[in-house]
């Protein structure tokens, strides 16, 4: 396969599973935006652009967050790079450069998605509710991850594709919990009380993970079984751990295909074997922010070799 | 105006190819023709085969319209056709591999050498060098029009890249979809073979060097040119890579592209970039289009560029009015299709002549394509010409000028129902070890009312065109 081609269809992933994670903070924006405020709530807007690492030219366009103006910039805005729109336009334009790669079912999804999105743009704005927006995002991610599944030949591509997927799904997780890492620190005398309550609900709203957080571990809420279900336990779509297993199984499935390991299953495999031998205590240890930091670090450098190895197109 | 030949009635009787279309149509109402060009149109927009037209701006993926209303050759018609393209595209060949060696044809005074060796689109870089199976032009497109019953003139030859084959196919898929029934009650040859027979011209070109299963990528200028949907579409078909300059290199005395697994040696580039662009190092050094050192390798004999740089000049308008000559030279036959009679602008009666007669006659430019810088006379008003005849007699080598020709029209879908609208034909001949022609082409249609212009590029659309079985 063509690096080119390997590295458009790594970035539709990387740019559908933005577009989610910018419905998903919306959502829960908009949501904490109902809760009563007089409990001197620090701005949860603020924080959810510091996890997509946009708050500065969001502040540079617009200033203060006013909730439409949010929802302009996450949703709409064309110059913010990681706006639903923008992300679902770069997808398609990955899509369409490499139409050859893709089944008619891909494409056909990626291309509605994108239509959909022009015919949104040009409605007026009051008669758009945010969580239609929101509903509609999640459905068009649905349908081109469930395209991919169902239609894509599992070939070198398909594991290009989700190395995009899971490597930009650990990135998020990771950085929305740091942005709210300090509403984790275990202080016994909060424990328990109502503000970090609404934190963290916030939280696992944002990764879709509230209901499932319930059937996985039951009980009271604490900061340590936000953790471990967020960072170590496999069964939560988006933990760390699933992504980077994720990673790893596609790394695999390339080295055997092209008979050769290279330096990013190396780095895959290290990454996991961090976040196997680790617990909750061990990570507060280290302290939340500081391990999410070094996480979000490795993964970073994860990417980076698989740009130069498979899809930069440098002759090795 | 002239009268013209009306493709399905004729002295008042539906002519025979077209004898079952006449109830189809009759049996479709209002309502239910909407419906299916609404389908149509869905069907086009979901594959995403759309057109950009350059210098226009507004939507990058503007559907190009299509008409329902086939346009229907008889198999005798088309064995004619299909002889005569065939005989015009290796004469044409044979012309390059001639002008790129000894310029017999020249030395025989049947083509003045200022015409071949002074044309800009004749390429200094490849003289003396004969590519595979002695090809330059492996897709020619020929460019036909209709006047009569029998009387078929070819308007342009189109030797380098020419684009609509995707239509072609395309508007066959979506009236097979949409009108199966007529499919059952005609006799329609399919053209669905086309791109295996591409495939089979691409690697039966491949370089002496070239051991085993040929190596084929199509090079396209990328995404944002107008014509990528089908260089993508072609891709897909033929199951080859679709590439960028920038995805192939070379690396002595071979071209290799960019994969996942490292290099990979590239056998046949079948280019949809302009010569200008192919090389920095030999051609245009702004290029970014292109691939360094990519001349050096096909002179070499490491790769085959499909068509080969300098093909060009053989599609000039200039060169054009010789082609029939060729034929006589090369092959030892009469032309079987005519060309239109062309005044040549360089010469001074023809210039004299030309100035005298604006009014009726379309003058194009030499080396124009898109239907753009043209004049069509008889359809212009008398400010159009003046500033037309300046620009003529300020540089009259850059212009030719032919009749204006009765093209004969098809009956088309508009507004008001079906009205005839005036068609060309642009089959796609292949030519590698053989020469093929699948039975069919891509018809051109004006979709205004009295329009002689059918370029896509200035409102023209597309219609899909059956040739019956015998």
């Amino acid at each position: 396969m063509l690096s080119r081609t390997a590295d458009n269809l790594y970035w539709i992933a990387r740019y559908m599973e933005r577009a989610e994670t910018a419905a998903r903070l919306l959502e829960v924006g908009a949501r904490i935006s109902l809760l009563p405020t007089e409990q001197g709530y620090r701005n949860e807007w603020d924080s959810l652009l510091q996890s997509t690492g946009t708050a500065r030219a969001f502040g540079a366009k617009y200033g203060q967050p006013a909730q439409r103006n949010i929802e302009s910039f996450l949703f709409f805005d064309r110059d913010n790079p990681s706006s639903v729109i923008s992300c679902l336009t770069s997808a398609r334009e990955n899509g369409r450069i490499v139409r050859t790669a893709l089944t008619t079912q891909v494409w056909d999804a990626l291309n509605t998605a994108f239509s959909e999105a022009r015919q949104i743009e040009q409605t007026p704005r009051n008669e758009l509710e945010l969580s239609r927006l929101t509903d509609w995002t999640m459905k068009h991610c649905a349908m081109v991850r469930g395209a991919i599944d169902a239609t894509l030949l599992r070939d070198d591509g398909y594991n290009f594709l989700n190395l995009g997927y899971y490597l930009e799904r650990g990135d998020a997780t990771a950085r929305l919990m740091d942005v709210k890492y300090y509403v984790l620190l275990p202080r016994a005398t909060y424990v328990g009380s109502g503000a970090d309550n609404d934190q963290w609900m916030m939280l696992l709203r944002a990764l879709s993970a509230n209901r499932a957080f319930y059937w996985a571990y039951g009980g009271e809420i604490t900061a340590a079984k936000i953790a471990d279900f967020l960072i170590l336990n496999p069964q939560c779509p988006r933990a760390l751990i699933t992504c980077v297993a994720g990673a790893n199984n596609h790394l695999a499935r390339l080295a055997k295909l092209y008979g050769a390991e290279t330096g990013a299953q190396s780095r895959a495999v290290e990454l996991l074997a961090m976040l196997e031998q680790a617990t909750p205590a061990k990570i507060f240890d280290e302290g939340l922010h500081e391990f999410l930091g070094r996480f979000i670090g490795l993964t970073a450098d994860l990417a980076m070799t698989i740009h130069d190895t498979y899809l930069s197109g440098d002759m090795r | 105006m002239m009268s013209n030949f009306n493709e399905m009635y004729h002295n008042g009787e539906v002519r025979i190819p077209y004898a079952r279309l006449e109830e189809w149509t009759r049996s479709m109402g209002a309502a239910m023709r909407a419906q299916k060009q609404a389908e149509a149109e869905a069907l086009f927009r979901r594959i995403g085969i759309t057109f950009a037209v350059y210098g226009e701006g507004g939507d990058p993926d503007r559907l190009i319209p299509f008409d329902m209303f086939p346009r229907v050759f008889t198999a005798l018609e088309w064995s004619r056709l299909e002889r005569g393209i065939k005989q015009r595209a290796r004469a044409l060949n044979a012309f390059l591999v001639d002008v790129y060696g000894r310029g017999e044809i020249v030395r025989a005074g049947r083509i003045p050498a200022g015409l071949v060796y002074q044309n800009e689109a004749y390429e200094k870089a490849v003289v003396g060098f004969e590519p595979p199976q002695g090809v330059y032009s492996h897709i020619v497109g020929i460019d036909i029009v209709r006047t009569g019953a029998n009387d078929f003139f070819v308007l342009e030859d189109n030797c380098r890249t020419p684009s609509g084959v995707s239509y072609m196919l395309e508007s066959r898929e979506m009236m097979m979809r949409m009108f199966p029934n007529l499919f059952r009650e005609n006799r329609i040859l399919p053209v669905d073979r086309y791109h295996s027979l591409l495939r089979r011209t691409l690697n039966s070109v491949a370089p002496a060097k070239c051991d085993g299963e040929p190596v084929v990528v199509i090079l396209t200028p990328g995404h944002f040119n107008s014509a990528y949907y089908e260089h993508s579409f072609l891709a897909d078909l033929m199951g080859v890579e679709l590439v960028e300059g920038a995805d192939l290199f070379v690396d002595g005395a071979f071209v290799y592209m960019r994969t996942t697994q490292g290099p990979r040696k590239v056998d046949v580039i079948y280019r949809r970039i302009d010569d200008a662009y192919l090389d920095p190092l030999c051609f245009r050094p702004d290029s970014m289009l292109g691939v360094p050192g990519l001349m050096d390798v096909y002179r070499s004999g490491g790769v085959t560029i499909c068509s080969a740089p300098g093909a060009g000049v053989a599609d000039d308008k200039a060169v054009y009015t010789f082609v029939p000559e060729m034929i006589r030279f090369y092959l030892g036959e009469e032309p079987i299709l005519s060309n239109v009679p062309t005044w040549q602008c360089s010469k001074a009666d023809d210039l004299k002549y030309v100035l005298e007669h604006l009014g009726e006659l379309v003058v194009k430019e030499v080396h124009g394509s898109g239907g753009y810088g043209m004049l069509v006379g008889p359809k212009s008003t008398r400010d159009e010409i003046e500033i037309f005849r300046h620009k003529i007699v300020a540089d009259p080598g850059n212009y030719i000028a032919q009749p204006t020709l009765a093209l004969s029209s098809t009956p088309t879908f508009v507004d008001e129902g079906v009205a005839p609208r005036h068609v060309d034909l642009r089959p796609y001949c292949l030519v590698g070890e053989s020469i093929e022609l699948v039975p069919g082409g891509l018809t051109r249609v004006a979709l205004r009312e009295g329009s002689l212009v059918v370029n896509s590029s200035q409102g023209g659309g597309v219609k899909d065109t059956w040739v019956l079985a015998e």
